[in-house]
């Protein structure tokens, strides 16, 4: 039985993480629409993050459901999780180091390079097909992302800015259906920021995919979502419009404290 | 104002100084410790009776070394600093391709004009060649940490041994027979050893080679036991045998067949050949691998286990396939080792010899071929041409380690990079 085709891609309900006796989330309902960007914000420690890692199969959460398009994938391994089309990029930024910067996308697209040993050992023509194929669209990728410079560079020597680029390459190569930003606009100068605002609308509207994004850059978030998540002490407590969110006394207490 | 700078650095060495003397007492007194009850008490029979006699004279003499040597180790890290090491260039990929199709090349046609005993310990080296590029995709490229690759490697030589005798199957018949016994071992081994890393995976492989060796000494019935499988017969010509005489009536020896006249140096040099062959045959593959979707994911578990998850590759199924297709080199290389021997026992393949296939990939650049086939040459061959110093090589062996992680942590030659280059 296909599933139904429905307005929300992500559905999460009654999310919850236990670390031993620390109930680090709990209670989060949201939904992510298809083509939508949702932001998830909050004061650090928030839980934010242990939400990202739940939903993306690297914890198996102790409660709760997350439905991906009609699948339950809560408890499934990350890399089944991924396979289904949901991939993220960290906070503190996973590049595989040493290889170069083409490398890492050539990665990405393992699943789609169907190849078997023997034909690689003896590079037989469909083989070949396959791995140049990989390499163009590697080159497209880079070039969108002006990265075709630094193409076969370590990707641990790029600029902090360029890994953040590359990351996000790096998933979009895999062809997703929801894109999991954590904290992408980090360690960013305000010019780098507004690109990342510029790319993330790109990406949603040219590829129809959508968006769950952490970020703590007020600025960014209020421009490039459509809706927000506000999280304290591991619950949600606002799910709204940027605007309404922005004028929430809930939210302003929570950021600022007890007036 | 000279006379201010000379003096500068003798007050600054002034304060360290007794510190250092310090540190020589503090380690002198340990040694004492330490060296009293091994070296100074020694047993002897009296008699009927064991008493114990003081031995002082040694005490003596490694306190008073070790005093020495801590008092004047300031000097030596100062000369150390000083002494400038030549730098070995670090060679582009291209380059080393070039160096390996050269070393080939060379290792063609060197012993038509080297001697027996020469060739004869370049073919070892060569097996040691064949297991350093194998271990080398386990440990050098996938970044696991295999401290029992010589199992695989038995595994590999007992296959031959074992099916020759039981069912007469030629070295040939055997030679792939062996490689998948031996893949088939590192498949199971990897299965419980999927979810660890680093130092936990050591143990474990540790005593997986362990188990091996345990089991081929064990299983008497089967294996011979200590005593092993001998008698095994050295490879064939594509099925014409190499010997003074034919063992079946009828048939014709290689050397009839050419009408040369026997020579046992045919044999050697052939096997010599045929060891060159696997090497090639070892290298075309795992260069091929490593440049595959299958090396490329090696390489990336090795940098990051988690980013490879998120993006949907399986560690499960990557970290098989290093191990099953590292350990089917190990199997290669030991049927070969079990046709040049004619014979195989447990002793072959103890724990040092895992040892020394790792030092051959650490010492060559973890990843880099070049670098293995290199530093498995100059691990088997230098000690050969030491044979004078007999009991002192595996000391030199160590120093030679130690002084080699030192200054050249990263290996004789790193690997190189990229495998894939975007062209512009």
């Amino acid at each position: 039985m296909t599933p139904m085709q429905s307005t929300e891609l992500l559905k999460v309900s009654g999310l919850q993480m236990r670390f031993g006796g620390l109930l680090a989330v709990d209670g989060i309902d949201f939904n992510v629409r298809r083509n939508e960007v949702f932001a998830i914000i909050g004061p650090n420690g928030a839980g934010k993050t242990t939400v990202f890692n739940c939903v993306g199969g690297f914890y198996k959460p102790t409660g709760g459901q997350v439905i991906l398009d009609g699948h339950r994938i809560a408890g499934l391994p990350s890399h089944l999780v991924a396979r289904k089309g949901l991939v993220r990029t960290f906070q503190n930024i996973r590049l595989f180091k040493q290889l170069t910067v083409v490398e890492n996308l050539l990665v990405a697209q393992h699943l789609q390079i169907k190849t078997g040993l023997l034909r690689g050992l003896f590079a037989t023509p469909a083989y070949r097909r396959a791995e140049r194929e990989a390499l163009e669209r590697a080159a497209q990728w880079l070039e969108r992302m002006g990265l075709s410079q630094v193409a076969n560079w370590e990707a641990g020597t790029l600029s902090y800015g360029h890994q953040r680029r590359l990351e996000i390459a790096r998933c979009m190569i895999t062809q997703p259906r929801l894109l999991m930003l954590d904290e992408p606009a980090a360690g960013l100068n305000p010019q780098e920021k507004i690109e990342l605002q510029n790319l993330i609308d790109d990406l949603r509207h040219e590829f129809g995919i959508s968006v769950l994004l952490i970020e703590h850059d007020m600025s960014l978030v209020m421009g490039v979502s459509d809706r927000i998540m506000v999280m304290e002490h591991g619950r949600p407590i606002v799910t709204a419009k940027p605007e309404e969110v922005r004028n929430d006394p809930r939210v302003i207490k929570a950021y600022l404290g007890e007036d | 104002m000279t006379q201010a700078i000379s003096i500068q650095p003798a007050l600054a060495s002034a304060a360290p100084a007794s510190g250092t003397l310090k540190n020589a007492v503090i380690a002198a007194s340990m040694t004492a410790v330490l060296t009293i009850p091994v070296l100074g008490l020694q047993l002897k029979l009296e008699g009927y009776k064991v008493v114990l006699e003081p031995h002082w004279r040694p005490v003596w003499i490694s306190v008073i070394a070790v005093f020495l040597f801590q008092l004047c180790k300031p000097m030596f890290s100062r000369a150390r600093r000083a002494v400038r090491l030549p730098s070995v260039p670090a060679l582009g990929a291209r380059q080393q391709r070039v160096a390996i199709w050269v070393l080939l090349a060379v290792g063609l046609v060197w012993p038509f004009f080297g001697s027996r005993g020469a060739v004869d310990v370049v073919t070892l080296a060569l097996i040691y060649v064949i297991l350093g590029l194998g271990l080398n995709i386990v440990v050098g490229f996938a970044g696991l940490l295999d401290l029992g690759y010589v199992g695989f490697y038995a595994v590999g030589g007992y296959t031959y041994a074992l099916l020759n005798q039981y069912f007469g199957l030629t070295f040939w018949e055997c030679l792939p027979i062996a490689a998948m016994m031996s893949a088939t071992f590192g498949f199971l081994l990897g299965f419980p050893v999927l979810r660890l890393r680093g130092d936990y995976l050591a143990i474990v492989t540790l005593g997986f080679g362990e188990i091996i060796r345990l089991l081929l000494n064990n299983l008497t019935s089967l294996t011979g036991g200590p005593d092993g499988v001998s008698g095994i017969p050295k490879p064939t010509v594509f099925g014409i045998e190499m010997a003074r005489n034919a063992k079946v009536e009828g048939t014709k020896t290689f050397h009839e067949m050419l009408g040369w006249t026997y020579s046992g140096e045919h044999m050697v040099l052939f096997l010599y050949l045929l060891a060159l062959l696997l090497v090639g045959f070892t290298l075309f593959v795992s260069s091929r691998l490593i440049r595959m979707p299958m090396g490329r994911a090696w390489e990336a578990l090795r940098e990051d286990e988690i980013a490879c998850r998120s993006l949907g590759l399986n560690p499960t199924r990557i970290k098989l396939s290093a191990f099953t297709l590292g350990a089917s080199f190990a199997g290669l290389g030991g049927a070969f080792f079990a046709a040049r021997q004619g014979l195989v026992n447990p002793e072959s393949f103890t724990f040092i010899e895992s040892a020394l296939i790792l030092a051959v990939v650490v010492l060559g650049g973890m990843g880099s071929q070049l670098g293995v086939i290199l530093a498995a040459i100059l691990l088997t061959v230098l000690p050969e041409l030491t044979r004078e110093f007999a009991e002192y090589r595996m000391l030199i062996f160590g120093l030679v380690m130690i002084l080699m992680m030192m200054w050249r942590p990263q290996g004789l030659l790193p690997a190189s990079r990229p495998h894939v280059e975007l062209p512009r």
